[in-house]
């Protein structure tokens, strides 16, 4: 399902297997356990990179398992289960003490999206993949963590309504001209590569883990306040 | 006032407000909601609305000649408190409309008047002629919070502060850059063309409209809170 490397400095997170990687209450729960190990590792020059196997990044909530639960009212309340067992994955990323890249190799779909959008840097291939929000094609609504990540990460209102209005599949050339990824390049181990260039140059300037999380943290007010993520006021001065 | 025609999958609200200059005063307001709670009230999956109106003007503001027709300062400034609740009113039916909205804007919109197309989803707009003013500043009024929140949820960074920072008459070819409108055309032929089809383009997918509105309303999370307008989710996804 999911497994953590550690190269260095660098701490590598994989969804493993060929498939959708699909979450489900397993997978998120594996997630978080190893989000935690990362948080618990975590030193001056850690990195973090979360990284897929196989043609999907992650195709989102599991609707089969949703849907196993035999009535529509049964399958909503499994997928706002999902939604909520989620969010402490959102949160855990949006505080961890360390840079994170996510390396997207492969479609990123709803919540596929939503967890590679939680990273600081984003890095997509321009071949293959695509972000894709179907909400709206497929009639569910959006949390509203969900929403307020969209619109603290994503500073343009267009790109904001096509993505969630008009449920664009944005390809890579186009997620790196409207500024959705930082890069997108042509094949998998470009991908792969690029990420680890931007992760060693990131490790090496050594940054305060917790000072870095904090900062980051102010930068998506809205979206901390929803997680329900504290600020504290660090005064460690290097000069 | 206004009027509403149906054309197939298609609502065309036509703008006539009071006098050439399409002005807004409560009575011109209240009829235009009407004609929202027409087409709510008669929408399916697959509809579409699109806005337009004729002539030099797409809507120049309130009916100032209306507000200042009283006997007192104070009162002047009661209507005019008025047609800015109505206002508010009219641009919640809007972000509610289950259905995706175009504006085509063919003539001048200024001060309030640039409200009612930016509460579209999809904005088009005359290359040649018209321009979008936002003149409080250049009036001396401020432009209360709440539609500094609806503002916001538009547009963001420089675009933002010249739309509303800088008395600036703004063209259509300068909105298109700043990702304020989202095409522009020649003549008014041209662009009221190009917004229907844009809208039956949009109808064609048929998209729940309950949770397509329930969805944009998440996309102006800042201006419906300040509002106390609920959010509600749907949770069951049809494929």
């Amino acid at each position: 399902m999911c497994t953590l490397e550690k190269r260095g400095k660098l701490f590598i997170l994989t969804l493993t297997g060929e498939d959708q990687h699909r979450f489900n209450p397993d997978l998120i729960s594996s997630l978080l356990d190893l989000l935690s190990q990362v948080k618990a590792q975590a030193t001056c020059g850690s990195v973090l990179i979360t990284q897929a196997q196989g043609k999907f990044f992650s195709y989102g909530f599991d609707l089969d398992w949703a849907q196993a639960a035999g009535s529509e009212r049964g399958a909503a309340k499994r997928l706002q289960d999902m939604a909520d067992l989620f969010k402490p994955v959102i949160a855990t990323l949006l505080s961890l003490p360390m840079p994170t890249i996510a390396a997207i190799t492969g479609h990123a779909v709803a919540a596929g999206f939503t967890l590679a959008l939680s990273h600081d840097y984003l890095i997509m291939r321009k071949d293959r993949g695509i972000l894709w929000m179907p909400e709206v094609d497929i009639a569910v609504t959006l949390p509203d963590y969900i929403n307020a990540l969209f619109k603290e990460k994503i500073g343009d209102a267009s790109v904001r309504r096509d993505l969630f209005l008009r449920g664009l599949k944005m390809k890579g050339d186009e997620a790196e001209k409207r500024g959705v990824v930082k890069a997108a390049y042509d094949g998998e181990a470009e991908v792969r590569e690029a990420s680890v260039c931007l992760a060693e140059n990131l490790g090496k300037r050594k940054w305060h883990g917790e000072v870095y999380a904090e900062i980051r943290k102010g930068l998506y007010p809205q979206l901390s306040a929803i997680l329900g993520l504290s600020h504290k006021v660090y005064a460690i001065a290097r000069l | 006032m206004c009027s509403l025609e149906k054309r197939g999958n298609l609502f065309i609200l036509t703008l006539t407000g009071k006098n050439v200059e399409h002005r807004l005063n409560p009575e011109v307001l209240s009829s235009i909601i009407s004609a929202l709670s027409r087409a709510k009230a008669d929408s399916t999956r697959g509809s579409a609305l699109v806005t337009v109106s004729h002539g030099k003007f797409f809507c120049n503001g309130f009916d100032l000649d209306w507000v200042n027709a009283t006997g007192s300062k104070q009162e002047a400034q009661q209507r005019f408190d008025y047609s800015l609740d109505c206002l508010t009113q009219l641009v919640q039916a809007f972000i509610s409309l289950p259905m995706p909205t175009v504006a085509a804007v063919t003539g001048h919109a200024a001060a309030a008047g640039v409200v009612i197309p930016l509460c579209h989803d999809y904005v088009v707009m005359r290359r040649d002629r018209g321009v979008l003013y936002v003149n409080d500043l250049e009036m001396g009024l401020k432009i209360p919070e709440l539609y500094m929140a609806f503002f916001r949820a538009k547009t963001s960074g420089w675009a933002l502060r010249d739309l509303v920072l800088r008395g600036l008459k703004i063209k259509g070819e300068e909105l298109l850059k700043m990702g304020i409108v989202d095409a522009v055309y020649d003549g008014e032929e041209g662009v009221i063309n190009a917004g229907m089809k844009m809208a039956d383009d949009l109808a064609r997918r048929k998209w729940d409209g309950e949770v397509y509105a329930e969805i944009r309303k998440g996309l102006y999370s800042e201006f419906c809170g300040m509002l106390g307008i609920a959010s509600k989710a749907i949770g069951t996804p049809k494929f």
